[in-house]
């Protein structure tokens, strides 16, 4: 056995590990990235009303949630610093090869973080030694940078999904690397505007679950109310924007990566009139016991009853991606969407006639799984784009299968990335609970020096 | 000076102010471990925690920012060493992870065991992230990091005396950083008492970080021939004034200047790191892979270099916002 074979050996046995480990790193990163995009704007937003109108209630609210957001931002910083050792530590053949080309943007994201983790401290610390309007204003470069750092990683991302910005030699080199213009591929506008507005939907959606859930328990305060109705009312206005979105989206996975929308339609043979499937497995080249709208996948990506949609046969079966994950997740989001874009049209309407938030419990008891049922349809997002990828991490032109480490033991990296993970949901949800609930109170031999 | 020499010496001068800022902020938490019991602990660890609440996020930023200017500039020497090293990379990750969310979730939770179990994961995980890293430090400066991906041993290439040393060494001046930027903070918050007892604490770590020091020289000569030889020849000037600065930070402490002992300490510290850098130049990766070999294309170059300029733009104005204003006195409670 040579040393080559000895290496080929060690990638094989890692892959499946670190692709768990990354897919499990990135998933739990998302959710509390959603936070740190979308959170401080609603918090500003709240605070600048209650300053504006004298509002103490509004106030508090405001106040509540930064504290939440100490928390939350926390948890998706030291994530994110995982992710960034994850990088190399799991995928060194895409930094090796590809860093040059594509690691630009992270560069640009290490910038925006930094101001955002600087604005975070001033804003959440800043609230007596800063005047209130110093107070949010300070806030800006907080908002601005979350959003920004959001472009730059998943610009990032879209550029494995659609490589540009650079040619290779006939060895495979990489040579004319030019990360300008890798961070501008046909993916990046659609894949940012799509996470920005998820970004609000999941917070949107979350926060109001939990005041959902106070109000059914009886807190029928103005406090409550509020705290349902502004981010019900943010996620309620993008909800509809984010369903046009979908569609710009499809679109240019259509023109793009082809394989990625028949795996997600589980679209085997090319063909014209092409239906649109919902559910069902794929088996054998072939999706059973799906329900069918006629010409819908069609008149989806053409506008056109009788366009032609490539199939899955086009390519190898080993360029493949795993069908049905990515079937099955695309109508998990796509559905939980239109279900979200429902409930936000309910309170729409009541609101516009009636100036209120609807009385019945059904409403309520909707929007308390709306904020569980957007983080879902969010990941089932990531999983249709990340496994819809597959086999390919560079899209056409790397194999996941020869990114990825040699190192011996890495596989165990999974296991105690499990158990860490395990344990700091559980003490995030905790703690976060602790908060929802209010009213904490320290302990006496623990306080707090009065200053 | 090359363009990747500047790209390099920016990304280097991340790591020095990671090492001075999140060093301090790893100090603290050091110093949160030995502080004793709940009730005699209790005032020193509320210090800690006002100090470092609001800028320990910033603060860790700077190791993104070197991760992220390596892997982009260098992004074949940065494959190499992190997948060999990936084992105290992994713990040490772990242990930020640990250490930040603790620290993070303490404040907002009230039971006292579930304070003290945040309070300890927070502490021990500032006393073991930075032993990791300076081990990886270690095993980088003692050339056992070769080109190639995890083309080094994932055991011996930090697990051996010199990244033992850097291990030890990173703690050592963390605790001591720590306890020369509480003695200011403890004096302003009108709490003489606690500053003094800081000053007694930098002077102890101080003098055991001299003598690990200087012990240390007979470690590399005897583990890391190369770096040694690079210290001793053209790295001396630094490492003299290393000591230097270490004397001066000393005498400074003594006549209680706290405020210029800080930036001295901050010059001892970096002097040790631009003593590693000096010692191991032109290679990046020691014995063999100097840093012209080890770029990247111009344009990657140019672009970041373009970056870092802008960059620093807009961070160095911010990050001297957010230390002015909390080195500014007020009687004012955080959120809670």
């Amino acid at each position: 056995m040579t040393a080559l074979d000895l290496v080929a050996a060690g990638a094989v046995e890692n892959l499946l590990p670190a692709r768990t480990q990354m897919a499990l790193s990135l998933g739990w990163h998302i959710v509390f990235a959603c936070f740190g995009i979308a959170f401080p704007a609603i918090v500003v937003f709240t605070e600048w009303r209650g300053h504006r109108r004298g509002d103490p209630v509004l106030t508090e609210l405001a106040h509540t949630w930064a504290k939440a957001m100490g928390v939350l931002f926390a948890a998706g910083a030291v994530s994110g610093t995982l992710l960034s050792f994850e990088l190399g530590i799991l995928w060194p053949g895409l930094m090796d090869r590809f860093g040059e080309v594509f690691g630009f943007p992270f560069v640009l994201e290490g910038f925006a973080f930094f101001v955002e983790a600087i604005f975070v401290g001033v804003y959440l610390f800043g609230w007596n030694r800063l005047s209130p309007r110093a107070h949010v204003l300070s806030a800006i470069p907080m908002v601005v940078a979350g959003v920004a750092g959001a472009f730059f990683v998943v610009s990032a991302n879209a550029w494995m999904n659609n490589p540009t910005g650079f040619r290779l030699d006939e060895q495979g080199n990489v040579v004319d690397a030019r990360p300008w213009a890798a961070m501008f591929g046909p993916s990046t506008w659609p894949q940012f505007v799509h996470m920005w507005l998820a970004a609000f939907m999941v917070t949107g959606f979350l926060v109001a679950s939990v005041y959902a859930v106070g109000m059914l328990r009886g807190r029928r305060d103005r406090y409550h109310r509020l705290g349902l109705l502004i981010p019900l009312t943010v996620a309620a206005v993008v909800t509809p924007v984010q369903i046009g979105v979908g569609d710009w989206i499809a679109n240019v996975v259509a023109d793009n990566q082809p394989t990625k929308l028949a795996a997600m339609e589980a679209h085997h043979e090319t063909s014209a009139g092409v239906p649109l499937s919902l559910g069902g497995i794929y088996v054998d080249g072939e999706l059973r016991y799906a329900v069918e709208i006629p010409y819908g996948l069609s008149l989806l990506i053409h506008h056109d009853p009788d366009g032609v949609v490539p199939g899955l046969a086009e390519v190898p079966a080993d360029e493949r991606p795993p069908v049905n994950v990515v079937h099955l997740a695309y109508n998990a989001m796509v559905g939980i969407g239109s279900a979200l874009l429902l409930l936000a049209g309910w309170f729409g309407l009541v609101w516009w006639r009636r100036r209120r938030i609807p009385h019945t419990r059904w409403f309520l008891r909707a929007v308390a799984v709306s904020g569980v049922a957007a983080a879902v349809a969010m990941e089932a997002g990531w999983i249709t784009t990340e496994v819809g990828r597959q086999p390919w991490i560079v899209y056409g032109i790397l194999r996941t299968a020869d990114a990825v480490s040699p190192a011996p033991g890495l596989g165990y990296g999974l296991v105690a990335v499990v158990v860490v993970y395990t344990v700091l949901t559980a003490f995030t949800v905790v703690v976060l609970r602790r908060l929802a609930r209010g009213h904490d109170t320290l302990a006496p031999q623990e306080r707090v020096e009065a200053s | 000076m090359t363009l990747a020499e500047v790209v390099l010496g920016a990304a280097f001068l991340g790591l020095v102010a990671y090492a001075l800022f999140g060093g301090a902020d790893f100090g603290g938490g050091v110093w949160d471990l030995l502080a004793g019991g709940t009730e005699r602990g209790r005032r020193v660890r509320a210090l800690v925690e006002r100090s470092i609440g609001p800028v320990w996020e910033a603060n860790h930023v700077w190791l993104i920012f070197v991760l992220v200017v390596l892997w982009t500039g260098f992004s074949g020497a940065f494959a190499a060493a992190v997948t060999t090293l990936y084992l105290p990379l992994t713990l040490a990750a772990f242990g930020m992870i640990a250490r930040g969310a603790a620290f993070a979730y303490r404040k907002s939770v009230s039971t006292p065991g579930m304070r003290r179990f945040f309070g300890a994961s927070f502490a021990l995980s500032s006393l073991l992230t930075p032993f990791f890293f300076g081990a990886v430090v270690g095993g980088v400066a003692s050339g056992r990091v070769p080109p190639g991906i995890a083309a080094g041993d994932v055991i011996t290439s930090w697990v051996n005396p010199t990244s033992f040393l850097g291990g030890t060494l990173a703690v050592l001046v963390c605790a001591y950083l720590a306890a020369v930027f509480l003695c200011a903070d403890a004096r302003r918050a009108g709490e003489a008492d606690l500053a003094e007892a800081f000053r007694l604490r930098a002077f102890v770590t101080a003098a055991v970080t001299g003598t690990v020091g200087l012990g240390g020289i007979l470690v590399l000569r005897a583990d890391a021939p190369l770096l040694y030889a690079g210290l001793m020849g053209r790295g001396l000037p630094v490492v003299l004034l290393s000591a230097a600065a270490g004397v001066a930070a000393i005498v400074l402490l003594a006549v209680r200047r706290y405020a210029l002992a800080r930036v001295v300490s901050a010059l001892a510290v970096a002097a040790i790191l631009v003593g590693w850098a000096v010692g191991q130049y032109p290679y990046v990766l020691l014995p063999g892979l100097t840093i012209e070999q080890a770029a990247q294309g111009r344009t990657t170059m140019t672009a970041l270099l373009v970056a870092l300029g802008v960059g620093a733009v807009v961070l160095v104005p911010s990050l001297v916002f957010l230390y002015t204003l909390f080195q500014r006195p007020t009687g004012a409670d955080p959120v809670d």
